[in-house]
């Protein structure tokens, strides 16, 4: 593996506390040394990648991914799905468990991580907390951290018995797994296909009620209190609702290891850009009202929200193009979370971009206790991430990079364009 | 939760206006049809049921109408059929039980299949809300939405509009019984200033209440829900100006001069318990409350009706009943949307 000299950038690495001019040396995998402009020590017989006017940041991070292998191959694959991961600026990305079969077993998280997969940059399973995600017996989750899962969850199928979710937590903590909650109580939005409030009623469709989230997140909450003493995490994925989000700054305050992300298309849209029946707004949390969002993006500001994710959600055209009930939930998000978060986090309310970096990166890592990631301290893992913030451009579905088109954002204005991305030492992406 | 900070005012991306409808001709919900349209749909209905059928049926002559028909239906079907026919179209019924899309087949191939076949429009009754939107995006072609879920109904709204307007007397603000008169014509945004229409029942999944409740108001009525809150959301009170929520029946009759009655659909409660013998203490219309608390107002009811539960079967068949006249309004009413759908590059009167 040749090392890489990436030089001129403006270096903006939150962890490390760094946000100035370096040249960055990677080799063997690794970051082998930062240095001021000119300084590096063997910058000779290098690949050398000039920065100048570039943001050079630690690769990004999304730890909520849905990468359809195996077993809907026809959606995605492990080898588009984290091409279009790389064109996005993204070095790493956690896959959830909800694969045919499901992902409860050593087999299937090796499987994942093998190198025939074609991965272009780190893909890191999470297993599924119960056999088959159908809530009722636990996964050996030990077993798993050692295949190589980073947390559990049942994703999509949230674990509705209290005693199931207490001993999921338990044993997680265990072993030093963080649980997922997709946090939903599907008991109150069964036949439901967007958010209830007035525009599921006008447009005559059974709506989810914001309760059947808080009310899941608090329930989960109320378990980690009881279970206080082994330090369980919680990470709640997707947060759509104000009352989640209210609910996980009050556990924080109580002292309790509660963590939350958030997704693009939550702190952006509303339940009325479904307008008459679009499919690429449907998914699962549904857009929510216009408080709800407000909530989601005063959170992101006031240091809530740990992450951003995408919650990438592939689906092949002809699934989308049908009755709005009928149709899967799920929109792509891989290649425009970087551009929607600079056009708006950063551009539109004034963000710090470090700020918005460390959400994409840095955090993320945190919440999953990726080790050397999101940071481009010496020794850390070589994932880079080399963009232009100034650059506008426009988003066309057709031309990325997933196999899924399904995206509520084709045609959006972005902000930021990824000139290079760098996973393990290795140029994932180049721009054209 | 906190409310957003007034410190930073935030800008949000915009909502991109609708595309819909493709086609001038389609009519997918009420609001597809500006004043004029509305004005042009009822002036057809009452010219195309007058006219000579032998004169008549040149119009649309040998023209290819489709009938895709998702869920069963008598009235909207048969009426749909006949006003094509009348004006001359060739018409092909396609049932969901006896065609490809018991094979699992798609609305959009089903539609594209239908185009291929000659059909110059489709009018489309469906058990999924926003059905005719994706079918209308998928063919292009003029879509008649003849009932989509629990979302719209035009013609329903556009026949109980013309049964109200050959009631409606503008002088005495009252409606009279007896149908001594021609429809009102042309309307406008005052034409039932100060009329009140009470609509009572299964309001949430019903596609008749969207329609009219989006539909009268624009002609200055005030329309009046009813019903229990398992029927009748407080929010659908904000579907849109001149709507507002009543749960006393009793209260509401005495206000109303136009009465519509709607079936419990027991397809759709989706394990929704609903006491019956209750409903019908608080929310059937019996002689007795009609007779008492509204002796002029006209009683209509979209059908199907099951006597004894909503309606009794003295008040269904009573002198204030426009039931059956109701029906006879819904063939003229879509002989007007039906040609309006195939007057290719006419001012359709879309919105």
């Amino acid at each position: 593996m040749t090392a890489i000299a990436i030089l001129n950038g403006h270096l903006i690495d939150p962890a490390a506390g760094v946000d100035a001019d370096k040249d960055i040396l990677l080799k063997d995998g690794k970051v082998a040394e930062v240095a001021s402009p000119g300084k590096l020590k063997q910058a000779e017989g290098v690949q050398s990648l000039d920065a100048t006017g570039l943001v050079v940041a630690p690769g990004l991070i999304d730890i909520h991914v849905h990468l359809r292998e195996p077993g809907q191959g026809y959606k995605e694959t492990i080898a588009t799905g984290t091409a279009a991961a790389a064109a996005g600026g993204f070095t790493a990305v956690a896959v959830m468990p909800n694969t045919t079969p499901v992902n409860d077993t050593v087999e299937i998280t090796r499987w994942m991580q093998a190198p025939e997969r074609g991965a272009a940059v780190r893909v890191f399973p999470i297993a599924a907390a119960t056999r088959g995600s159908k809530g009722e017996a636990l996964n050996d989750f030990a077993a798993l951290k050692s295949a190589g899962a980073v947390a559990v969850t049942d994703d999509g199928h949230p674990i509705l018995k209290d005693s199931i979710m207490r001993e999921t937590l338990a044993a997680a903590a265990r072993v030093g797994l963080s649980v997922i909650q997709h946090a939903e109580d599907t008991r109150l939005t069964h036949g439901a296909a967007m958010n209830a409030g007035p525009v599921a009623f006008r447009l005559g469709l059974r709506g989810m009620p914001a309760e059947a989230e808080s009310g899941m997140v608090e329930r989960d909450i109320r378990l980690l209190a009881e279970l206080r003493d082994v330090r369980p995490h919680l990470h709640v994925a997707h947060t759509s609702t104000a009352g989640a989000i209210a609910a996980v700054r009050q556990a924080r305050r109580n002292g309790l290891r509660v963590t939350c992300e958030v997704a693009p298309h939550h702190f952006l849209l509303t339940d009325e850009h479904v307008g008459l029946y679009d499919t690429h707004c449907k998914m699962n949390p549904p857009l929510r009202s216009s408080a709800d969002r407000d909530a989601m993006i005063e959170a992101i500001l006031d240091g809530v929200v740990d992450a951003i994710a995408t919650d990438h959600a592939p689906h092949a055209m002809h699934e989308k193009e049908v009755e709005f009930e009928k149709a899967p939930n799920g929109i792509i998000g891989l290649e425009t979370a970087l551009g929607l978060c600079l056009r708006w986090l950063h551009n539109e309310w004034k963000m710090p971009l470090g700020r918005v970096l460390s959400l994409l990166s840095a955090q993320p890592a945190a919440v999953l206790g990726l080790k050397g990631r999101g940071t481009l301290a010496v020794g850390s893992a070589a994932d880079v991430v080399i963009f232009d913030p100034k650059a506008e451009w426009t988003y066309h579905a057709t031309e990325g990079k997933s196999k899924s088109k399904n995206t509520p954002f084709d045609g959006w204005p972005m902000q930021g364009k990824v000139r290079w991305t760098i996973s393990e030492g290795r140029i994932a992406y180049t721009s054209a | 939760m906190t409310p957003v900070t007034a410190r930073r005012p935030l800008h949000y991306p915009s909502i991109s206006p609708s595309p819909f409808p493709h086609n001038p001709g389609s009519l997918l919900s009420v609001n597809d049809l500006t004043l004029d349209g509305l004005n042009h749909v009822l002036d057809r209905a009452t010219v195309l049921e007058r006219q000579d059928p032998l004169t008549r049926d040149r119009i649309l002559l040998k023209r290819r109408v489709a009938l895709l028909f998702y869920e069963s239906s008598t009235r909207t079907r048969t009426s749909f059929e006949l006003a094509a026919k009348a004006l001359g179209a060739d018409t092909a019924l396609i049932s969901s039980l006896s065609s490809s899309i018991e094979k699992g087949e798609s609305l959009k191939d089903t539609g594209l299949t239908l185009r291929a076949l000659g059909a110059e429009a489709i009018i489309l009754r469906h058990n999924s809300s926003g059905a005719p939107w994706l079918l209308e995006e998928c063919t292009h072609l003029p879509i008649l939405n003849a009932g989509d879920g629990m979302h719209e109904h035009p013609t329903q709204a556009l026949l109980d509009l013309r049964t109200i307007l050959s009631h409606y007397d503008p002088s005495t603000k009252l409606c009279h019984h007896e149908r001594d008169k021609d429809p009102l014509h042309p309307v406008g945004p005052d034409t039932l200033a100060g009329l009140t229409v009470t609509i009572t029942g299964d309001i949430l999944h019903s596609r008749v209440a969207r329609s009219n409740m989006l539909l009268l108001p624009r002609l200055g009525a005030r329309v009046v829900l009813c019903g229990p809150k398992e029927l009748l959301p407080d929010l659908a009170a904000g579907s849109g100006p001149g709507i507002e929520i009543v749960r006393d029946f009793e209260a509401a009759l005495r206000r109303s001069q136009v009465i519509m009655m709607l079936r419990i659909q027991a397809e759709r409660l989706a394990g929704l318990q609903l006491d019956l013998e209750e409903y019908k203490a608080g929310y059937q219309l019996t002689g007795d409350r009609l007779r008492t608390l509204a002796p002029s107002a006209i009683v209509l009811h979209p059908g199907p009706i099951i006597r004894g539960l909503e309606i009794t079967a003295g008040v269904a068949d009573g002198p204030q009943s426009t039931i059956l006249e109701q029906i006879s309004h819904g063939v003229a009413i879509r002989m007007a949307v039906v040609e309006r759908a195939l007057a290719a590059g006419s001012n359709g009167g879309c919105a």
